[in-house]
């Protein structure tokens, strides 16, 4: 029971909390200099953004699940189940960030989930 | 919609560059977690031990060293990719994650779930083909 706890907060509160981060990464805008001053300014600038902060308390919150799930179970189960969000990052990304998910990409997001079942599989 | 100079190879080297250090986080968070072991008290004065523990771990912080920088490549692709191209892609890492299970942590990756990887890493290539960015440059 426990297990499904820390697996939904990991879920929503992971993916809710990067698509608070995009969402500010695309307000900082496109990055082009990759030196070592220019990359500290542009994490200054994303500092700035309040929806980075948004993002970086849920991910904690996903985190810290993630550390629980982890002291239960082989990483090589818990991390490959943890892309169910992947689901809900295509579902959130078009409403929220107003991509526009091509079928093709629809179908990515499908066989990646497919793959996330086999895993979940292999566990039993 | 213009693509900035050299948009796919900068996609694509960030996209290696997470696909390797987040794996290799979680990995050392794991040798650390299991050092320190299943948490089976949920009492204050438990938790509290517990998180002392892991504080005092070198491959925790290790793990998160990685998982920062990890971060900081994720943010800067952001920056001009679409979200829903980048997370998908970035699954490549689950590849990773088993490979290093096996060899750093000796973990038992059976048939089915290297073929649920394989099915994974297979998405991740359609998803790869699709356009990084489809919304309009800021």
């Amino acid at each position: 029971m426990l297990e499904i706890v820390f697996l939904t907060l990991i879920v929503a509160a992971g993916t809710g909390g990067e698509l608070c981060v995009s969402h500010a990464m695309k307000a900082v805008g496109e990055v082009h200099d990759f030196r070592p001053a220019a990359l500290a300014r542009f994490v200054w600038s994303a500092a700035r953004v309040g929806w980075m902060w948004i993002g970086i308390g849920m991910m904690t919150v996903a985190f810290f699940s993630l550390l629980a799930m982890l002291s239960m179970e082989n990483v090589s189960f818990v991390v490959p189940v943890t892309a169910l969000s992947y689901a809900a990052g295509a579902i959130g990304a078009a409403l929220f960030l107003r991509e526009k998910i091509s079928k093709q990409r629809w179908l990515g997001v499908l066989v990646v989930c497919l793959g996330v079942t086999l895993v979940w599989l292999s566990r039993r | 919609m213009k693509d900035s100079p050299g948009l796919h190879l900068k996609t694509y080297t960030l996209l290696l560059f997470i696909a390797f250090f987040a794996p290799l986080g979680n990995v050392l968070l794991s040798k650390g977690m299991r050092g320190i072991g299943s948490a089976q008290d949920w009492a204050p004065q438990g938790l509290f031990h517990i998180l002392m523990r892991i504080f005092m771990s070198g491959y925790i912080w290790l793990g998160i060293a990685c998982l920062l920088a990890f971060f900081v490549a994720y943010m800067l692709v952001l920056t001009w990719a679409d979200y829903s191209y980048v997370q998908p892609a970035s699954a490549f890492s689950y590849a990773v994650v088993a490979v290093l299970g096996l060899f750093l942590l000796g973990e038992r990756v059976n048939l089915l779930r290297w073929s649920g990887i394989v099915v994974i890493c297979f998405g991740v290539f359609i998803v790869g083909h699709t356009h990084p960015r489809t919304t309009e440059k800021r």
